[in-house]
């Protein structure tokens, strides 16, 4: 055996040293710690665990809250999980060891919380949850949940549509992910806004797992199965909508005009089917949580006791209100 | 030192090196990094990864490989979660079963590997396949925890001054991790792994009981992921089919990173144990930070892994020139 190979272990080191380096060029220089702004204020910290960017949707919400920061001069310590919670957990925990002042956390999933919120609670850091809820056994490990109210979303999508149709129409349904929050309570709130209508009926109802993709393929199957009657496609966001006008161009029929299609979320790319006169309704659910992320911040900061839930109030867009919209789209 | 610097003891002294090197890297960098706390969360925050490399390690110092552990957690948080909220069981006994199935499962793979000589790779990729199934047929929703003796473990903390503290999920972690060396350098079935690995043919020709020796490392690699995913619901307190998506390749780069030749034969534990604070110690620079993409992470996982591999070949080019000789 050698034992001339300590030189290349040292060679080998400084390449690590040079990845270390890397990091410290891509993330500028050090933090000045307990920093000021202008006015004399002591700078706040935030930590931001967000999911993922899979969705147009979700970089929204992710910018909406950097620009907030931004805006009110904090500095804010975003951490993307890519979509894995055992990361947002970590990322919580080392927010927490940072010393943040508050966590503002995008949850993946309504479970598994529970022991790391009882940590940042341990610390005094108070959590504000974003645009999806938690089950936890404590109501007081977080502060409040800033989102949309999903359920009065799908109620104002069969509001609209009983409206348009005159009480007759005959729907397929695309449902979000199986088990996700926002697909139960879009179908629910939907299945609530038509109970009033006998002549509206949901004659078909699957999964296109939120995916303009599944949509689609979705779409082309329940079309061939129930044929001419469907006279309306209800998605549970605008992608799956988006891949519900493929699928009915492809079996010959005209989106918008002999099948209605009406979604939720309002996207941009939404925006611009509406004015090609393809997707007839969608209603908004606004990911600009920022600014009330931040005001609940700064409410709790000071001593206020907030709500449980903070509902951001959506609107309903359709083609008539599309085309003058969709200037001010951000996403 | 003549006997610590050797060409074999390359990778783990590089590991160490880039270890230290991270951390103090990072702790000049950022403010509060270099804390008690840091290094505790460490422990907490990766104790599953840890405990899956701890096995992973074993398979891959016996030359195989096991892409299963991944699915494997998933499955068993998803089971042990199920038995306890659905079915009303005690903890103590849905742990047990889900760490028996967990075991079960590496003992099937690596009877197949063994008895027909199939490449482990195939036959944990179809393991792979078969446990992510079958965590979905158990539930395909996530599914919460709340029993008295999860609080407890989750609530479980021992101070050690500076705001961190030991959690029970950490201990795990140091438990199997010193049981690893123990197991590793210590027993016969230790000796046999790395003989299998060094050369599986010359193992079985000098007596060595190859075929029980490699069922039993892929039953501890089962085992281990399994365990793995009782120490994430411990984390958690919740089981979720979609738990551990990709772990197996962390856990693979950890063990890796940490100095273990893939080819077989040679490696450590405590280098697999370094490998897996440097994953951590880079994800928590990454949160540090702030502002940086965690895919940077990834970027720099990649190039320690491309790193490793060019002293793996290194070493080996070295060898084939000794035999040459």
């Amino acid at each position: 055996m050698k034992t001339s190979s300590f030189p290349a272990s040292i060679a080998w080191t400084c390449a690590s040293l040079a990845a270390a380096a890397s990091i410290s060029l891509l993330g500028g220089c050090k933090d000045s710690g307990a920093s000021s702004n202008a006015d004399g204020s002591k700078k706040l910290t935030i930590g931001f665990s967000q999911v993922g960017a899979e969705s147009d949707w979700r970089v929204a919400e992710t910018k909406s809250i950097k620009d907030e920061a931004a805006a009110r001069g904090a500095e804010l310590k975003f951490s993307d999980a890519q979509g894995k919670a055992e990361n947002q957990i970590a990322a919580i925990r080392s927010f927490i060891a940072q010393g943040v002042d508050a966590i503002i956390l995008a949850p993946k999933v309504g479970t598994g919380w529970e022991p790391v919120l009882k940590e940042a609670k341990a610390a005094n850091i108070p959590v504000i949850l974003v645009d999806r809820g938690i089950t936890v056994e404590d109501p007081s490990l977080y502060v409040t949940l800033i989102a949309s109210d999903f359920v009065a979303e799908g109620r104002m999508a069969a509001e609209w549509l009983a409206k348009k149709t005159d009480g007759k129409a005959q729907i397929i349904e695309l449902e979000g992910s199986p088990g996700a929050d926002p697909a139960i309570e879009r179908k629910k709130g939907f299945a609530d806004g038509i109970a009033a209508h006998p002549d509206m009926q949901i004659i078909a109802s699957q999964s296109g797992d939120f995916e303009t993709g599944k949509g689609k393929q979705v779409t082309e199957t329940l079309l061939q199965q129930h044929g001419d009657k469907v006279t309306v496609v209800y998605a549970h966001n605008d992608n799956m909508a988006l891949g519900a006008i493929e699928a009915i161009k492809a079996a010959g029929k005209k989106p918008g005009t002999d099948i209605l299609v009406v979604s939720i979320d309002g996207v941009k790319s939404a925006f611009d089917a509406m004015v090609a006169g393809e997707l007839n309704a969608t209603v908004e659910c606004s990911p600009l949580l920022g600014p009330a992320a931040f005001d609940a911040i700064e409410k709790t900061l000071a001593g206020e006791t907030l709500e449980k839930k903070t509902v951001v109030a959506d609107r309903l867009f359709d083609q008539s209100t599309a085309a003058e919209e969709l200037p001010n789209r951000k996403y | 030192m003549k006997t610590l610097f050797t060409r074999k003891n390359l990778p783990i002294l590089v590991t160490g090196a880039i270890l230290v090197l991270l951390f103090g890297t990072f702790s000049a960098m950022f403010d509060n990094f270099l804390s008690m706390r840091v290094v505790a969360n460490l422990f907490t925050s990766y104790a599953h990864i840890g405990v899956i490399a701890v096995g992973m390690t074993f398979v891959i110092l016996s030359g195989g490989i096991d892409l299963s552990v991944g699915s494997v957690l998933g499955f068993t948080t998803i089971l042990i979660a199920s038995l306890i909220t659905e079915h009303g069981m005690h903890p103590v006994p849905a742990i047990t079963l889900a760490l028996l199935a967990g075991a079960m499962f590496g003992t099937v793979m690596g009877f197949l590997i063994q008895q027909y000589q199939l490449p482990p790779f195939l036959v944990t990729l179809a393991g792979m396949f078969l446990a992510r199934g079958l965590a979905f047929v158990v539930s395909n929703q996530s599914m919460g925890i709340n029993h008295g003796m999860y609080e407890a473990v989750v609530d479980f903390a021992v101070p050690l001054g500076g705001r961190a503290s030991l959690r029970a999920v950490a201990a795990i972690f140091i438990g199997v991790f010193l049981l690893g060396i123990v197991l590793a350098h210590f027993t016969r079935f230790g000796r046999n792994v790395y003989a299998i690995g060094g050369n599986a043919a010359s193992a079985l020709l000098m007596g060595l009981p190859v075929a029980v020796t490699r069922v039993g490392v892929y039953t501890l690699s089962g085992f281990c992921a399994a365990l793995g995913g009782v120490v994430f619901t411990f984390q958690t307190q919740s089981g979720n089919a979609t738990n551990g998506l990709g772990m197996e390749l962390d856990a693979i780069a950890a063990v890796v990173i940490g100095g273990t030749l893939l080819s077989g034969g040679v490696g450590y534990q405590v280098g697999t144990l370094m490998g897996v604070l440097i994953y951590g110690t880079i994800l928590t620079a990454i949160s540090f930070d702030g502002s940086l993409d965690s895919s940077w992470q990834r970027i720099m996982i990649g190039a320690l892994l491309l790193l490793f591999i060019g002293i793996q070949r290194f070493l080996t080019r070295g060898t084939t020139l000794q035999t040459s000789h």
